[in-house]
């Protein structure tokens, strides 16, 4: 049987992998993707804390189905939002995009 | 002791894919990559015995949402190709930032937590059918929520992405 | 009723108040209507007052052990609570026979006598202020508020007496009277709070208990020069000093005639009948501190009687030789006043408070009626003035000099015949007249206490006032006029005349309640009601109550010195009136002693060159010291505040302060600048941030704590 810590490893590292994609890419479609990379690091933890600890309580299947929904979402707005910077800025590069700078 | 090396195997392939993700300086690869590592963790669904989890990971993200970069990837190309680099200027400190984070969270997770040594007991028989269940009953109002926003996000996907004709 | 009357009795000083807050704050512009609301009020208290004495002389032991108290705590004074309080009891009772009456009175005599005067107003204001004062006073049941009201009156005196002040010896006379009186209020203020110091209380009735009083007697204290003295005596004398101010006895008798510069209704009531008595009533009030010590060593009511008997025959010498009509009448008071400490002085506490009653009428009247006079000499003055008749006219004018008089008798006949029974009142002429029973009644206690060298002195006196009464009487109103105006003076309206009659009778006939049982044949007829009132008090002072048995000696001493001091006046006076321009008839034959009189024995001439030249030196050199010493330390500190603040605006504050200031301006800016370089506006950056934090929260969590 495989320890519940090695789930939260892989979790933890993929995480950590979404997180400096995340800060380090400059095109925001791949700081997109490396958020979905984020979103499924925590369903994994989700899955594992259900699947070794409360297996006949559905919770955790639940809030993974719903964070696939948001995420879903997500990805949905947050790409239309790149077109939308790509429409009227002619770049998806978010270093370009920097209206808050003080 | 199979259990382990499938699951070795399949972290494995899921977190150096993941990494190409966030590495690899075409755009267009990293989606692929992306689409390798959802299936990579629709494994670990299926080693977590959450079959419907794992279809739905599939259908949802290697199906739709990797679909909808894609094609987000060609409705911007050529707007990357003059750009000498992928990462931007911070990178390196990233790197180290994070990696120092991933530290801290193995030494948190291995080290300084015990966990409690449970063995994973056996996943009820009908668990799909609780699950549908409890979606439509315990957890109705969170499951009505995401329906509305996904119908938020909907429209305002639209809304966002549509040519205005002015 | 006494317990209604009792409940009421603050009503007596608050109403002459009430009417003075009245006329000062809304009714100032129209002068019928200021006096009258003062009459009002005065009347309203007039009966309140007099409901009081009836209730007093009615059942007059009953007051003696139950008096009408109305008492209220007033302020805390350390762990006590100060009691203020009115009293209805013999002695205020008595007071309160003559003073409403006589307030009321004169105020309706004012309506004449202040006719067109600018400030007509203003005077029933004073007057109903200063009627507050006198009452309150005479019903204080503590010597604190009896104090207050005190001041109140020295105060309406001042006010009156400069009540014209664009004469600069108004304004003058008033200070004078002011600042004189100060030297005994303050005296007295200084017994008050010794007063308190030992017995721990002001209210009359606590201090005079049997136990307070032998207290007081037989705590010894040692006195510059006196050596070891009773406390009692002590006190009294310092209480005393408060009366010889007020009272205008010697040697502080010298603001009195110059009093007289306030308008004659003022002189009348406060310099005459009123206030002057107040010192009088001070010590029948206060007589019991007096008396406790026994006769032999009792300093006190020696240095009272020898004041006293001194001031009577020093201010009736003076009298003789004065012109002012107002300033013999002043010395006559100075003189009368002198009576009543002589009487206290000696023990006749009843003498003292029957003289006291019948000197306020009978002066009053002399004063008012001497009003009447120069107001009729004024009216004249201002009509011969208007027809032309300059040569007529004697300059420089007085009204109030009698040499400028003379056969009025013919052309103000009320007036005239008023003054004379005041002034036959005033000798003591014979049975008929008041003055001659009140003096009767000290003579005789002086006579039968055995204090002889008293008895003389006031018998002396009684010849000295009996002549110059005649002469101020023979100088007005007998022979031929001597001036234009005298020649063209009419009688005074009826506001004035009616109150002369009024207390004409009152001056007359008052002395007849209290003629002696003793005395023959008509002693019974009125059986001495005033005794009766009177000597219940006395027997609760531990007095010696007893009606004076009669003696013929001071009888026929009075009789002959009355009736000589008539003849002699009439001799000189009388016999053959001054002309025009006449000298004094007595100025020949006195001589230097003439001079002596006429000057007052030079005594305003000494103080003023000793204790008024010495406070005007102290005052000047203070005031140099003052300007060089003060001025030097106030402008050296001045100078160098100024020295500091320019090195300061300079230096400290140019550099030090505006340094910092900018420069923390300065800082804030450039670590602004450097600061906004982080708000580069990327996400990407602020999520770096965000990452190092949660890195180094972590590590900190998980090694660190």
């Amino acid at each position: 049987m495989i320890p519940l810590s090695w789930y939260l490893i892989v979790a933890a590292l993929l995480f950590v992998i979404g997180f400096y994609g995340a800060l380090s890419r400059r095109n925001a479609i791949a700081i997109l993707m490396s958020i979905e990379l984020m979103l499924n690091a925590v369903n994994i933890n989700f899955l594992a804390f259900w699947r070794y600890l409360t297996p006949e309580d559905m919770a955790g299947q639940v809030f993974a189905i719903i964070a696939i929904t948001v995420a879903a979402a997500e990805a949905a707005v947050g790409l239309a939002l790149v077109i939308a910077i790509y429409r009227s800025r002619d770049t998806v590069s978010v270093d370009e995009v920097d209206l808050l700078k003080g | 002791m199979v259990m382990r090396v499938v699951f070795v195997v399949v972290s494995l392939f899921t977190l150096v894919m993941a990494f190409m993700v966030v590495s690899h300086p075409t755009l267009f690869s990293s989606a692929l990559y992306l689409v390798a590592t959802f299936l990579g963790v629709a494994g670990l669904y299926v080693l977590l015995e959450a079959d419907f989890l794992a279809v739905v990971q599939v259908m949802i993200y290697v199906g739709a949402v990797s679909i909808l970069i894609i094609f987000a990837i060609m409705l911007s190309r050529g707007m990357m190709g003059k750009r000498t680099s992928s990462h931007n200027r911070q990178a390196k400190w990233v790197a180290l930032a994070s990696l120092l984070l991933a530290i801290l969270l193995l030494y948190f997770i291995t080290v300084l937590m015990r966990w409690p040594a449970v063995q994973a007991g056996p996943v009820p028989a009908g668990a799909i059918q609780m699950l549908g269940q409890d979606l439509v009953g315990r957890y109705v109002v969170p499951f009505e929520v995401a329906s509305v926003l996904l119908l938020v996000a909907l429209v305002g996907a639209i809304v966002l992405a549509r040519e205005r004709e002015i | 009723m006494s317990e209604s009357v009792r409940s009421i009795l603050w009503l007596i000083p608050l109403l002459p108040f009430l009417a003075f807050v009245a006329i000062v704050l809304f009714t100032n512009q129209n002068k019928k209507v200021s006096a009258g609301v003062e009459i009002g009020a005065m009347s309203l208290s007039w009966l309140i007052s007099w409901l009081a004495v009836i209730i007093a002389i009615w059942n007059p032991h009953q007051i003696v052990e139950h008096p009408l108290i109305l008492s209220f705590p007033w302020f805390p004074a350390g762990q006590t609570v100060y009691q203020g309080g009115m009293i209805i009891d013999i002695p205020s009772a008595a007071m309160l026979i003559m003073v409403p009456s006589l307030i009321t009175l004169i105020s309706i005599y004012s309506i004449g006598y202040m006719e067109g005067d600018p400030r007509y107003s203003r005077f029933f204001a004073y007057m109903a202020l200063f009627a507050t004062g006198m009452l309150g006073l005479v019903i204080a049941d503590n010597l604190l508020m009896f104090f207050i009201f005190w001041e109140i009156m020295g105060l309406c005196s001042y006010l009156l007496i400069g009540f014209w002040f664009e004469k600069k010896s108004a304004y003058q006379a008033g200070l004078k009277a002011f600042l004189t009186t100060r030297i005994g209020d303050v005296i007295l203020m200084a017994g008050m709070v010794m007063l308190y110091a030992y017995s721990g209380s002001l209210t009359f009735r606590e201090i005079f208990s049997a136990a307070n009083l032998e207290h007081l007697a037989s705590l010894q204290l040692a006195v510059p020069i006196a050596g070891s003295v009773p406390v009692a005596v002590v006190l009294a004398v310092l209480i005393f000093w408060g009366a010889i101010g007020k009272s205008a006895q010697f040697p502080l008798h010298v603001w009195l005639p110059d009093a007289m510069e306030g308008p004659t209704p003022v002189s009348a009531l406060i310099h005459a009948a009123t206030m002057v008595s107040a010192g009088v009533f001070l010590v029948l009030r206060t007589f019991p501190l007096f008396y406790v010590v026994a006769e032999g060593n009792n300093g006190a009511m020696h240095f009272v009687a020898f004041i006293g008997t001194f001031t009577a025959l020093f201010a009736a010498s003076i009298a003789v030789a004065q012109f002012d009509i107002k300033r013999v009448l002043a010395y006559s008071t100075i003189s009368q006043l002198g009576y009543m400490f002589a009487a206290l002085g000696i023990g006749a506490y009843y003498a003292a408070i029957f003289h006291l009653l019948m000197h306020s009428f009978f002066k009053a009247l002399l004063f008012l009626a001497s009003g009447s006079v120069i107001h009729g000499l004024e009216h004249a003055h201002h009509h011969l003035e208007h027809e032309g008749h300059h040569e007529e006219l004697w300059l420089p004018f007085d009204p109030n000099d009698m040499r400028f008089m003379g056969g009025l008798l013919r052309k103000m006949p009320v007036t005239a015949w008023t003054f004379i029974a005041g002034g036959l009142s005033l000798s003591g002429f014979p049975l008929l007249f008041s003055g001659f029973w009140s003096k009767d009644a000290i003579l005789g206690s002086a006579w039968s206490t055995e204090h002889l060298v008293v008895f003389w002195t006031l018998a002396t006196a009684a010849f000295f006032t009996a002549f110059y009464t005649t002469r101020q009487i023979c100088m007005s109103f007998c022979g031929k006029p001597r001036t234009a105006m005298a020649a063209h003076a009419n009688e005074s309206p009826g506001t004035m005349t009616t109150p002369l009659v009024l207390i004409a009778i009152a001056a007359v006939a008052g002395g007849w309640f209290g003629i002696p049982k003793s005395f023959p044949a008509i002693g019974r007829l009125v059986n001495d009601p005033f005794h009766h009132f009177i000597a219940p008090y006395m027997m609760f002072l531990h007095l010696e109550a007893a009606p004076e048995p009669f003696y013929v000696g001071p009888l026929l001493v009075s009789f002959s010195v009355v009736l000589g001091g008539i003849f002699f006046g009439w001799l000189i006076y009388g016999w053959r009136p001054m002309k025009a321009g006449d000298p004094d008839p007595l100025e020949q034959p006195l001589g230097p002693l003439w001079t002596i009189l006429n000057h007052k024995y030079w005594l305003d001439e000494l103080y003023s060159a000793t204790v008024i030249a010495f406070a005007i030196w102290l005052a000047k050199a203070l005031a140099l010291f003052d300007k060089v010493v003060i001025d030097g330390i106030v402008n050296g500190v001045g100078y160098l505040a100024r020295v500091v603040a320019r090195w300061l605006h300079s230096f400290f504050d140019g550099v030090i302060i505006e340094g910092i200031v900018n420069g923390v301006a300065t800082i804030s800016n450039w670590f602004g600048q450097w600061m906004r370089q982080i708000q580069t506006g990327q996400v990407q950056n602020y999520l770096f941030a965000i990452l190092l934090t949660l890195v180094i929260l972590l590590g900190a969590d998980l090694f660190i704590i």
